[in-house]
């Protein structure tokens, strides 16, 4: 698929202006690049949260295309009842369209809550394009810590107190355990690199069965940053390899744009305390007292970059 | 026909005949012979069905709202925990206004762990927006899956409906029952459209939006409204049904209550044995009667009034108890009765719990204790204590 933002600017608004996202928020910019992607025919499910609440207020919808919600741990149970619905249907001849599905769930709704039905969903097979919009943490709700928040970030359920300094573990590695489901398709992303993003999600959605994204999702109000950074803070992201952009393709591991240049040494990967002076989630980090934090984390990227290469064959 | 056939599987050939859409399948005792078995006609080609084998109930009543939404007939089937565990989706699907039947194979809930009949599962479930109807027999569970279907879709009621079997008593219990045709099941819950699918995507619909303050109350009050019309529409359907069928059903049935002084009132398999124990109790002379109950949802209020209305004593049969408090139709029934013109002393029998055995001596023992005025407000059958 050959991208151009002329091409794209034509395309038909799915998701409509008017809706009560925050300034600054990335998952409408994710959104809008997700669905840009396909020319067919979309139905979307969608998990309760930020990006639900904020489009479906009743008697409003910023929702130009067909969209289910039904509760916060079941996206992908929705969307393949949906899906399940569809094939009956079409095999009957009582639907002729050729529709592609579409789940959207943040990460407490992938990562915690919404982790088994998804793991089901995909080992079902699925035609299903899920995507996760990871903000990594329960932003809804008021900033809680998930199993995606990063190790060391505070949230409003593991502060930055003056013993324990924010939260104390790893994030899961949510897209290497759907990889390890052996989907079609999986794949990482970052908002600010549209052309990677919707190249992703077009394979996503012609894959012909279950396909997950993982997109990470800068949120103003939760890593406490300006409003007017959140792109940059993708690029970050990225940059120093907190966040590569990878996908798994038929049972391939591909470093794919910037991830691919820092790891052919064709760009700089950047040193991981930028990332953590870069937000006020991880403000308390730079103090000397839990610098020891701010060394793991750079040593927890590393060797997951590292394990990454290798899985690239790179 | 007349075959040999135990609950479950009559609910699985019910399935068969109707040839839903979709079945959303998670194994739980005693339901799981239901799935097993539609899973054989799905193996087998017998039916069109899409069949999702889903990785808990959770995601089976998910999977089951989704495919209702995207105007797909929509059936499975579950028990006790596993009714616990999809419990945050059922309030979801009566809110959304889906027709999904459910079958539910009556067991109690934990702990301690039991895999036998009570009604806790049920009634737990009660305030979800769900209609609840249940089965005395096999005849009655196979009938009830076909007439659910019927209901659950009615315009006037788009609401999701349970029909309930007592585990082990009836799922697994061999009786003989008599199948209608294929044809006329099929003729007879016709063919399922929404005005309003998933799948519509020339009109996109927004489906299970946030409704707040402003707007909210109004949504539940027309659930009040569709529990208000099911009554009509249910009795239209059992007369239906019994044009088909022969057998015409009531949402209570009244048996042997003409001038019954002391009456019982009994859901599910029991009400078998309690009409053994009137059986016996009157040809001992003495004026009694049951009522059994089927249907729980919407509560049929004025039939209670009717049929209880100048009775000495009623003796409500609770097969769950709300601990702290009565079983739950004693509640309801006196909550119905109390405003009638002779209206009669009411007392709550809690039985069974958990499978414990109830043979018609028991029963005829609840009767006796009411003549013998020996009955408490609460009464525990069957216990040892």
């Amino acid at each position: 698929m050959t991208l151009s933002l002329k091409e794209l600017s034509k395309r038909e608004q799915r998701l409509t202006p008017g809706h009560r996202l925050c300034a600054g928020c990335t998952e409408a910019i994710i959104a809008r690049q997700v669905l840009m992607a396909t020319e067919k025919p979309v139905v979307i499910a969608q998990a309760t949260g930020c990006f639900e609440v904020s489009t479906t207020i009743f008697p409003f919808t910023a929702w130009n295309v067909p969209w289910i919600h039904t509760a916060f741990g079941n996206a992908a149970a929705t969307c393949a009842g949906a899906e399940s619905a569809y094939l009956a249907l079409r095999r009957k001849g009582k639907i002729k369209d050729d529709i592609r599905f579409l789940a959207f769930a943040g990460d407490g709704g992938t990562y915690d809550i919404g982790f088994q039905a998804l793991s089901g969903a995909v080992e079902r097979g699925h035609q299903m394009l899920y995507v996760c919009l990871n903000n990594e943490a329960y932003m809804n709700t008021g900033i809680q810590r998930s199993g995606a928040t990063a190790h060391g970030a505070a949230t409003t359920t593991c502060p930055a107190g003056s013993c324990i300094p924010g939260k104390q573990h790893h994030p899961k590695d949510m897209t290497m355990i759907i990889a390890a489901h052996d989907p079609p398709y999986a794949a990482q992303a970052a908002p600010h690199n549209w052309k990677d993003l919707i190249t992703k999600a077009g394979k996503g959605f012609e894959c012909g069965g279950p396909a997950f994204m993982n997109v990470i999702s800068p949120c103003p109000r939760g890593w406490r940053h300006e409003t007017e950074n959140a792109i940059d803070l993708s690029r970050l992201a990225v940059d120093t390899c907190v966040w590569p952009l990878y996908e798994y393709e038929n049972g391939k591991f591909s470093l794919t744009s910037d991830s691919l240049r820092i790891a052919e040494g064709k760009k700089e990967k950047l040193p991981v305390i930028d990332w953590l002076n870069s937000q006020g989630r991880f403000k308390h980090l730079t103090k000397d007292k839990w610098m020891d934090t701010a060394d793991a984390i750079q040593e927890q990227i590393d060797k997951k970059w590292e394990h990454l290469m290798k899985l690239c064959k790179l | 026909m007349n075959i040999g056939i135990n609950g479950d599987s009559a609910i699985a050939l019910a399935w068969k005949q109707i040839d839903p859409d979709v079945c959303a399948a998670y194994p739980i005792t005693p339901q799981t012979i239901i799935v097993e078995r539609f899973s054989d006609f799905v193996a087998d080609g017998e039916v069109e069905t899409e069949f999702v084998t889903t990785e808990s109930e959770h995601s089976a009543m998910s999977v089951c709202i989704g495919s209702a939404s995207a105007g797909a007939r929509t059936v499975t089937a579950t028990a006790s925990a596993g009714m616990a565990y999809m419990w945050e989706m059922l309030g979801i699907a009566s809110g959304m206004r889906v027709p999904i039947t459910m079958a539910v194979a009556n067991r109690t809930l934990s702990a301690p762990l039991n895999i036998h009949c009570d009604h806790s599962d049920v009634m737990s479930t009660r305030d979800t927006g769900w209609v609840l109807i249940f089965a005395e027999n096999v005849q009655e569970a196979y009938d009830n899956a076909i007439m659910a279907m019927r209901i659950a879709e009615h315009k006037d009621v788009r609401l999701p409906v349970m029909h309930n079997l007592d585990g082990f008593i009836l799922t697994h219990a061999i009786e003989r029952m008599t199948t209608l045709d294929t044809h006329a099941v099929k003729d007879f819950v016709g063919k399922y459209k929404t005005d309003h699918s998933l799948l519509d995507i020339k009109n996109p619909i927004t489906h299970g939006v946030m409704d707040l303050q402003d707007y909210f109350f109004e949504h539940k009050y027309q659930l009040v409204e569709a529990m208000e019309n099911a009554k009509a529409v249910i009795e239209e359907v059992f007369e239906d049904f019994a044009a088909l069928s022969g057998r015409k059903y009531e949402m209570l049935e009244a048996y042997r209550c003409e001038d019954a002084e002391y009456v019982t009132v009994v859901i599910g398999s029991t009400a078998g044995t309690m009409k053994e124990a009137v059986d016996q109790l009157r040809e001992e002379g003495h004026k009694v009667g049951c009522i059994k109950v089927r249907v729980y949802r919407p509560f049929p209020t004025e039939k209670f009034q009717e049929l209880l209305s100048g009775r000495k004593m009623v003796a409500v049969m609770d097969r769950h108890i709300s601990l702290g408090s009565t079983g739950p139709m004693f509640t309801e029934i006196c909550a119905s009765v109390i405003d009638a013109e002779d209206s009669p002393d009411v007392v709550n029998f809690v039985y069974g719990l958990g499978g414990r055995d109830v043979p018609v001596s028991d029963l005829k023992e609840v009767y006796m204790k009411m003549i013998d005025g020996s009955c408490k407000k609460l009464n525990f059958l069957g216990v040892r204590l």
